[in-house]
């Protein structure tokens, strides 16, 4: 049986975590894969930390990914990389977006936001490409395609040609927001990860 | 073609499907989307009601007058509602009567974790839970079937993991389902003592019906698998245990009130090792357990908060994946937060400078008894807020009613608060009651509400006064101010919180989520001006920061609120000019 893939997105309330989901569930059910996929709503989306599940294989029962079994980690904030890198299983992919947005301890100066998180995150037993898409959204026409930003990275990644993810943006976007996303995506998609460079 | 959807969007649709014409809910974490996806069907009257009572009465009479009707709701949802539940168990339905309700274990979005299974043994009503987007549209169509055989409402109850988790599935066509006639029956929906106490022994028959029925569901699926382990196990259990025990056999209760107890004996007698994995209650453990089936349940899964596969498979197994080694360690948390621009950020403000002790409510207004606002004193259900206050004036008298106040928003208002207030009134209370009124339902998604001016179905609709009402039922002193004016909002307290009469205070700024709300560009702290004082921090904006020198204000996030501006006492936040000119 085809191994499952599983797909973390961590992210913070607001910054469009299910969406991404949704789209990168949309391409796996495209594909013709069993799909399942697992989000919070709620008090949680108000600027709290929020995860979302993708998972796709050939049969897939659980919606949520089981600690130290995620293949790739996409991370929208640095800290929420930082938080949830151990969900990765060894060997794992985490896709950091190199904001940061402070968490009420570090706004009220109660605790410092964590030093050298790209470095750290180096030090584990994973594969880590990180950049700053908040920067590639804005240059794509908005801050709010980060999430895109990052699904083009994780295309890139996975060397599917970008006009099948395209088509799927297509149909899973309003029509007025097609455009926008569709130069994030690319911006993200146009990267090399650090590793096919070093190979 | 198969399509991916959310648990709630199937179970929309399996309401469709099954032919339902009438639909009800009021909106509540995770349960929200189902009423929002069944507004896309043109062939359902949909409506928000005031409450989950009034909602589950609507369906009811829906059912009665002979339309399948749907009602949804949360769990705690079900409290509010258990009046009419409990009564129509007797009773029974015309048309189908289908009652959704998702519980939160884990405690998402939830003040408790509470098994709605207890609920449906408390009314003698059959229990339906899928565990998965499929069985969330097939479940559905079933429990309509049920409830029509046997004459009674049904509960499908869903969880988080299933409510909001999305799975594939076939979507089939509209089941024409006539209108049935109206259902004049003598006495059957009267539950005056003569009739009901008929009807109680119907409803003692019609669960023994139920049982026999439970022995040769479908519904339960029996799968004996390779080894000499089985799990007794539903819902979203089912498929973490799936994961860790691919090999074992499985009892999959799809029908989880009343248990098919022969078979359940005769399942579990062809294993030497019987687990069950359930989340929250070991209601199937005790069963079995009282049936003599030696079982192993909450041994191994704890009772509290929600399972996954991990804990299954530290609990089955005793084992786990080879984890990645983690050099981070104690990392800031990061709690859910009011908005940059939230409407109810100028409000709690005053209440903390007053010193207020605060009997607060269920929205999103709830945050602020976390820090750096943390002037909510109190958050029991839905409407509680004002009562409470007023028993905490009964408690220590007017001198404390003069400072603490009652908080509510618009929509938990109409909920339920409206009652409070009117206690107040007849019982000769001095209460000082706020209302937050931003425009929307807005901790569940911006759901419309009585005083929104438009239905779920977008259409236009009496945007009911709170100013009106409070007049209506004898309060005298109702005040309307901006949520922004800190200035007034503290001489309005002030003033209120002084007379000894019962008061409103309607606070008005639409939610800054809201689409229709004003954003403006935002702020700047200039660095000559900026004193490090901190007191802007203190409202907690998720737009200011200190970096250790000088406050920040977080350019993406800032809405251009100004309510920092104000209460800065060096003048320090600016205005920007908006690049190219024109207004900032």
């Amino acid at each position: 049986m085809k191994d499952t893939t599983n797909i973390l997105i961590a992210a913070v309330g607001g910054q469009g975590a299910l969406l991404a989901s949704k789209i990168l569930g949309a391409f796996a059910t495209a594909r013709g894969d069993d799909v399942k996929m697992s989000e919070i709503h709620g008090m949680a989306q108000r600027g709290g930390s929020v995860v979302t599940h993708v998972r796709f294989g050939e049969k897939v029962f659980s919606p949520t990914i089981e600690q130290g079994s995620a293949d790739v980690l996409l991370a929208f904030e640095m800290l929420e990389a930082a938080r949830h890198a151990a969900m990765l299983k060894p060997g794992g992919t985490v896709i950091v977006n190199t904001q940061t947005i402070a968490p009420l301890p570090v706004l009220t100066n109660e605790m410092p936001y964590p030093a050298d998180i790209i470095g750290n995150l180096k030090k584990m037993n994973l594969r880590v490409w990180h950049t700053d898409a908040l920067d590639l959204a804005r240059r794509a026409g908005h801050v709010k395609t980060v999430n895109t930003v990052l699904i083009g990275m994780y295309a890139r990644m996975t060397g599917d040609p970008a006009e099948s993810w395209l088509k799927v943006l297509a149909e899973n976007l309003p029509p007025k927001l097609y455009k926008v996303n569709q130069a994030a995506f690319t911006a993200g998609y146009n990267l090399s990860p650090p590793w096919t460079e070093q190979e | 073609m198969k399509t991916l959807m959310l648990g709630n969007e199937a179970i929309a649709r399996g309401a469709w499907e099954a032919g339902v014409r009438v639909a009800t809910a009021y909106p509540g974490t995770p349960s929200t989307e189902v009423t929002e996806y069944i507004a896309q069907y043109k062939e359902i009257d949909a409506e928000w009601s005031v409450n989950e009572k009034v909602a589950l009465e609507v369906a009811i009479g829906a059912s009665v007058a002979g339309a399948r009707a749907v009602c949804t709701m949360k769990h705690v949802g079900l409290n509010v509602a258990m009046d009419p539940l409990l009564s129509i168990s007797y009773p029974g339905v015309n048309a189908g009567l289908v009652v959704v309700v998702a519980d939160d274990p884990g405690q998402h979005s939830s003040q408790n974790e509470q098994d709605t299974r207890y609920f449906g043994m408390a009314g003698k009503l059959p229990v339906l839970e899928p565990s998965d987007s499929r069985e969330c549209r097939d479940f559905m169509i079933r429990a309509f079937e049920i409830s029509e055989e046997f004459d009674t409402p049904v509960i499908v109850r869903t969880t988080t993991r299933v409510a909001h988790a999305y799975g594939l599935l076939e979507p089939g066509g509209r089941m024409d389902v006539p209108l049935r006639e109206y259902d004049s029956r003598f006495g059957k929906y009267m539950v005056a003592p003569a009739f009901s106490r008929r009807r109680r022994v119907v409803a003692e028959e019609r669960l023994g019906k139920l049982r026999e029925f439970a022995e040769t569901t479908d519904l339960n699926i029996y799968e004996n698998g390779s080894s000499d382990t089985c799990i007794i196990t539903g819902s979203i259990a089912y498929q973490y245990c799936r994961e860790v025990m691919p090999n074992a056999g499985f009892c999959k209760l799809g029908l989880s009130y009343p248990l098919p107890e022969r078979k359940l004996k005769d399942f579990c007698g062809q294993h030497k090792k019987v687990f069950v994995v359930e989340e929250l209650e070991p209601i199937f453990e005790q069963h079995l357990k009282a049936l003599g089936v030696p079982v192993i349940g909450k041994a191994k899964v704890p009772v509290i908060g929600e399972l996954s596969t991990e804990i299954v498979r530290k609990g089955l197994t005793d084992t786990a994946p080879e984890p990645v080694s983690t050099p981070f360690e104690n990392l800031p948390v990061r709690p859910p937060v009011l908005c940059p621009g939230c409407h109810h950020r100028g409000p709690f403000y005053v209440m903390k400078k007053l010193k207020l002790k605060v009997a607060g409510d269920i929205g999103c207004y709830t945050l602020t008894a976390s820090p750096p606002l943390s002037i909510m004193d109190t958050a029991i259900c839905m409407g509680a807020g004002i009562g409470m206050a007023f028993g905490m004036q009964k408690a220590r008298g007017k001198d404390f009613a003069g400072k603490s106040i009652a908080v509510i928003g618009d929509s938990t208002f109409w909920h339920s608060g409206m009652t409070g207030l009117v206690d107040i009134v007849y019982n000769r209370g001095i209460t000082t009651v706020v209302i937050l009124d931003n425009s929307i339902t807005a901790m569940t998604g911006h759901q419309e509400n009585p005083s929104s001016g438009r239905t779920l179905n977008g259409e236009s609709a009496p945007a009911l006064s709170f100013a009106d009402f409070a007049k209506s039922i004898g309060i005298k002193h109702v005040r309307e101010v901006d949520a922004f004016n800190l200035k007034e909002l503290e001489t309005v307290m002030r003033e209120e919180l002084a007379r000894e009469e019962p008061s409103v205070i309607i606070t008005k700024r639409t939610c800054i989520l809201h689409p229709c709300a004003v954003r403006h560009f935002p702020l700047k702290v200039n660095p000559d001006l900026c004193k490090s004082c901190m007191k802007c921090l203190s409202i907690g904006c998720p737009a200011i920061s200190f970096d250790g020198d000088k406050v920040k204000i977080d350019q993406v996030l800032c809405v251009g609120c100004e309510l920092c501006a104000g209460i800065c006492p060096f003048h320090a936040i600016e205005k920007q000019p908006r690049p190219g000119g024109g207004p900032a």
